[in-house]
């Protein structure tokens, strides 16, 4: 037993330094003061200000923000809906097909999806003169379609693990169904719908492969400038970047938890 | 209620009852036909974005390629006596099929993720049992420590490993500056430099589905077939292996598919003679402009994941049904 | 907790064929698929009363109640309530509410929020609402409660919110699936007489689904006790106790020990039946309208059982040697397990009166014993 638990213990510890020793290497050599990574020249933060000097950068960053926020927004909006559709309809004639389109874009490599959106906006563009060009439109497009595949799973789960009882007896007190999915059914989906937004937002963010097919001229995202500019090496502003990016992370996850546990406090204090 | 509305129709006329009475109406229409509009919505977002674009890839994988925009020949066309012409190529599958660089790039995709798949599952089951076993006041941080790269940015996770792979890179400085080696490794670049960047990517999906079954599992169960005299490892191979199954093939369909697909590790961390065919399709669309090609590819890559998918979906499907 | 139940005052409804019910069940039945849920149930049930359906896990008797509170539509048959046909209204149309199992209270409002939602559902004005719920959390005693999330109250708290958010709408019938089935064993009996009482002072019907027995004997003015989708018997709880019509009632509600025999003589005001394996006549004094050389079982409850040292002198009837097989000491009763000459073990439970355990009978293991009975104990069942 206390052999197969060091074992555990090595395979733990090896696991999490294999997870974040690169994240780490790439914060501890943002405040490199020299370009190479194998000398260190002294704490600096001088890359940072280079980072934000750099409009090619921030204008993508700006335009990554945008385009998350919106798609999120609207993979929510769809997502819900088609969990709705999913775990409160029963059986409806096509839920079999449903639930295949719904849960396909999930597993679908990322150049199938981009080449074949690219493939209907040029064709769309053919025939209906719409969308003229591409750029932030059929980006925004393109991540609404595969993050409400993961909003729909979410709140399909959420909804599934939801007291059974509590719509009936919304209805039974005299709640019409859709002033019950209004006071009830929404409601109780917030964190669902929360946790979706940000696993689209994030998701957004950091689709390179869909955004390079569907994005037309003077429209790059984030990840398109940064990879343009790492297939020529390691540059320490991106580090800087990445820096940034993590910090943002483990402060939102930090509150989240924050957050839960709060609630947690208030649920077991009678 | 119809008659109801008959009667108020009847009487007064005005147009303020009017305005109510189109309300009602309309009301009672969304009332009734709300469950097809909440399903139409995402149902007509798919088809058009999700369905319509495959069949569009299949269509253009049958036209012929040829210098214009878009690059290729239409596939219907109307005639000026209004008589429709179809005009299909296998071409493009039969150029596929003739060069080597695609079958070799096809195998050596399947081949990649299906060895790093073996490699996550290696690394992942007992780092989701260490996680399932630990005392339950870390087990929440430890899960939340597996979550959290997922959320940080994908392409800089991998650009991380470009900083340490590199020929004057961490690892090889650390190397060196120790005495372990006399000159850089040749890290960078390689096949196992991918390998690395696929595992490192998905390990979290991986251990995630394994996880979700082994919380499940009931350290009784261990307890029980221990105390009718199995040794520890009969005990893991007729206990504990069967019923974390389901997360075996979830976590390992869940890396299997996107990295037979990968692009970006392959095209950041891998040499040119490493072929991915996510790498190949993303270079026969930009550099060389075929889209009857790539569309090929890309059915074809389909056509190798079909599988995998569904049987992902049915175990979905399943999951669901148990929920 | 003096006030018992009250009888149901004045004529008892149930009984007088004139009356008419305020619920009507008739001939409905459900089918899941293939799996009939509900056979065909036809029952009537009057206002005031407080109506239990009473049988085991799959018996149908939840599909029952959802079929009133109109979330499952009947598959035949009609639901009639208070004179209006409900069958094809939906749940948040009909004149009833219901106490789910579960509770089911909204976990995002609080406890005022939860029972104030069905009167804001009804356009009833804040003003009448604010005073109606309070009035209700008064009546349930939860007023302290008023600004709490349910995640915050203890289960018997959240049953009375429960209770107080699906009295608060004055419905026609209050349905109540399992009311006491997730509070501990102290807990329940006294809200057992407390849901008596509101039941009492608000006049509504209840209907009562419940699994166990002693919960439908002492809330219950009536019970129907169900069985594989169909209503095996109707009628008050000690009908139901002391004069099961089947088998199967009498095995649900109490023990009883039964004997196989057949039909020796019956007469207008008595009955003989023997029973061959024991070769011995039982006799009732009451008569039954069979014929002679019937089989049946005859049935006696085991508190009606006597146990003596010595034969009763020169009676005979209804009177069988035997040996203690087994005793279980239960504080106020003792429960023995009597081996009759065939083999058959008796369950007879004899009152505890006297503190002392040395009792004047002081039985023991392998005593050799009489058990007798009166001939008007036991009860006839033909299936």
């Amino acid at each position: 037993m206390k052999k197969r638990s060091t074992f555990l213990l090595s395979v733990l510890v090896f696991g999490f330094a294999f997870l974040y020793v690169p994240i780490l290497s790439l914060i501890f050599y943002s405040f490199n003061s020299s370009r190479l990574a194998t000398i260190w020249g002294g704490f600096s933060v001088k890359w940072y200000g280079e980072l934000f000097e750099n409009d090619l950068i921030i204008d993508a960053a700006l335009l990554s923000f945008r385009i998350a926020a919106v798609s999120a927004t609207f993979s929510v909006i769809l997502g819900v809906l088609a969990g709705l559709a999913l775990s409160r309809f029963g059986r409806f004639r096509g839920r079999l097909a449903f639930t295949g389109m719904i849960t396909a874009p999930l597993v679908m490599p990322e150049v199938i999806t981009g080449l074949s959106l690219l493939l209907l906006f040029v064709s769309m563009e053919d025939l209906v003169g719409w969308p003229n060009g591409r750029g932030v439109t059929t980006i925004t497009i393109a991540h609404i379609t595969f993050s409400m595949a993961y909003v729909a799973v979410i709140v399909q789960s959420a909804l599934s693990g939801m007291e059974e009882n509590l719509e009936e007896a919304a209805m039974d007190l005299g709640g019409k169904p859709l002033r019950v999915l209004w006071d009830i059914t929404l409601p109780l989906l917030t964190p669902a719908m929360l946790a979706g937004w940000l696993l689209s937002f994030t998701m957004s963010l950091d689709d390179l492969v869909i955004a390079s097919f569907v994005s037309g001229p003077g429209s790059s995202t984030l990840p398109m400038v940064i990879f343009s500019k790492v297939k020529l090496g390691v540059t320490p502003d991106i580090n800087a970047l990445a820096t940034l990016i993590i910090l943002a992370v483990a402060l939102g996850v930090i509150c989240a938890g924050l957050i839960m546990r709060h609630q947690a406090r208030q649920k077991y204090r009678l | 209620m119809s008659r109801d509305v008959t009667n108020h129709k009847l009487s007064t006329l005005s147009s303020g009852s009017l305005v109510k009475l189109a309300g009602d109406v309309i009301g009672r229409l969304i009332q009734r036909n709300w469950k097809r509009l909440v399903l139409a919505v995402p149902l007509v977002w798919l088809l058009i974005f999700f369905i319509v674009p495959f069949v569009i890839v299949l269509k253009i994988s049958l036209a012929e390629g040829m210098i214009a925009r878009p690059p290729f020949t239409p596939l219907f066309e109307w005639a000026e006596d209004l008589s429709f012409t179809i005009s299909i190529t296998f071409e493009s599958f039969r150029f596929l099929v003739t060069d080597d660089l695609y079958y070799s790039s096809y195998l050596n995709s399947l081949l990649l993720a299906g060895k790093s798949t073996i490699i996550c599952l290696l690394i992942g089951y007992p780092m989701a049992y260490g996680i399932a076993r630990s005392r339950s006041d870390i087990r929440g941080i430890l899960l939340l420590m597996v979550v959290l790269p997922f959320w940080t940015s994908f392409l800089l996770r991998i650009y991380a490993w470009m900083g340490l792979l590199n020929k004057n890179g961490i690892i090889n400085g650390a190397l060196l500056s120790m005495g372990i080696i006399d000159e850089p490794l040749n890290m960078m670049f390689t096949e196992g430099a991918i390998y690395v960047g696929i595992v490192y990517s998905y390990l979290p999906f991986m251990i995630l589905p394994l996880y979700a079954t082994m919380e499940k599992l009931d350290e009784s169960l261990n307890e029980a077939a221990a105390d009718l005299g199995g040794k520890p490892f009969t005990v893991f191979y007729t206990v504990t292996l069967p019923l974390t199954l389901p997360g075996i093939v979830a976590g390992s369909l869940l890396v299997f598919i996107p990295a037979t697909g990968e692009y970006v590790i392959p095209a950041l961390l891998g040499n040119y003679d490493t072929l991915m065919i996510g790498r190949v399709l993303f270079d026969e669309f930009f550099s060389n402009r075929d889209w009857p090609v790539a569309s090929a590819v890309a059915v074809a890559l389909l056509a190798f994941l079909v599988v995998p998918i569904m049987m992902y979906q049915h175990f979905q499907a399943k999951d669901g049904e148990r929920s | 907790m003096t006030e018992f139940k009250k009888p149901i005052v004045g004529d008892r409804p149930a009984f007088d064929s004139e009356a008419e019910p305020f619920i009507d069940i008739q001939g409905v039945g459900k089918k899941f698929g293939v799996f009939t849920a509900i056979d065909d149930i036809s029952l009537k049930i009057y206002k005031g009363e407080l109506f239990s359906l009473l049988g085991g896990s799959g018996c149908g008797k939840t599909t029952l109640l959802r079929i009133l509170a109109g979330f499952e539509k009947p598959s035949k048959g009609r639901v009639i309530i208070d004179g209006i046909d409900v069958t094809d209204m939906p749940p948040y149309e009909r004149p009833v509410n219901m106490m789910f199992q579960s509770y089911a209270l909204f976990p995002h409002m609080t406890v005022e929020k939860n029972v104030a939602y069905g009167l804001r559902r009804d356009g009833v004005s804040k003003a009448e609402t604010r005073e109606r719920v309070a009035d209700m959390l008064a009546l349930v005693e939860m007023s302290d409660f008023a600004k709490r999330k349910p995640n915050q109250l203890s289960g018997g708290q959240k049953q009375r919110v429960a209770l107080a958010r699906s009295l608060v709408k004055r419905p026609k019938v209050l349905l109540l699936d399992e009311p006491l089935g997730a509070l501990d064993k102290r807990l329940r009996e006294h809200t057992q007489f407390e849901l008596m009482n509101i039941q009492d002072k608000l006049g509504i019907t209840f209907i009562v689904v419940t699994h166990d027995q002693e919960e439908a004997m002492t809330l219950s003015s009536r019970i129907a006790v169900m069985d594989k989708g169909n209503v095996i018997q109707v009628g008050t709880p000690s009908d139901i106790y002391e004069s099961p019509e089947t088998k199967f009632t009498a095995e649900f509600i109490g023990s009883i020990n039964m004997f196989d025999c057949q039909v020796k003589e019956s007469g207008r005001d008595h009955l003989v039946a023997h029973c061959g394996s024991l070769g011995q006549d039982f006799h009732l004094d009451w008569g039954v309208a069979v014929k002679e050389a019937r089989q049946l079982w005859l049935a006696v409850r085991p508190e009606k059982i006597q146990i003596t040292r010595q034969a009763k002198a020169g009676q005979g009837i209804n009177e069988l040697p035997a040996f203690i097989h087994d005793i279980a000491y239960m504080g106020t009763h003792t429960i023995y397990r009597i081996r009759l000459a065939n083999g058959q073990i008796l369950q007879a439970t004899t009152p505890n009166l006297r503190r002392s355990s040395e009792g004047e009978r002081n039985l023991t293991w392998e005593d050799a014993v009489f058990v007798s009975w009166d001939p008007s104990s036991m009860v006839v069942l033909m299936k």
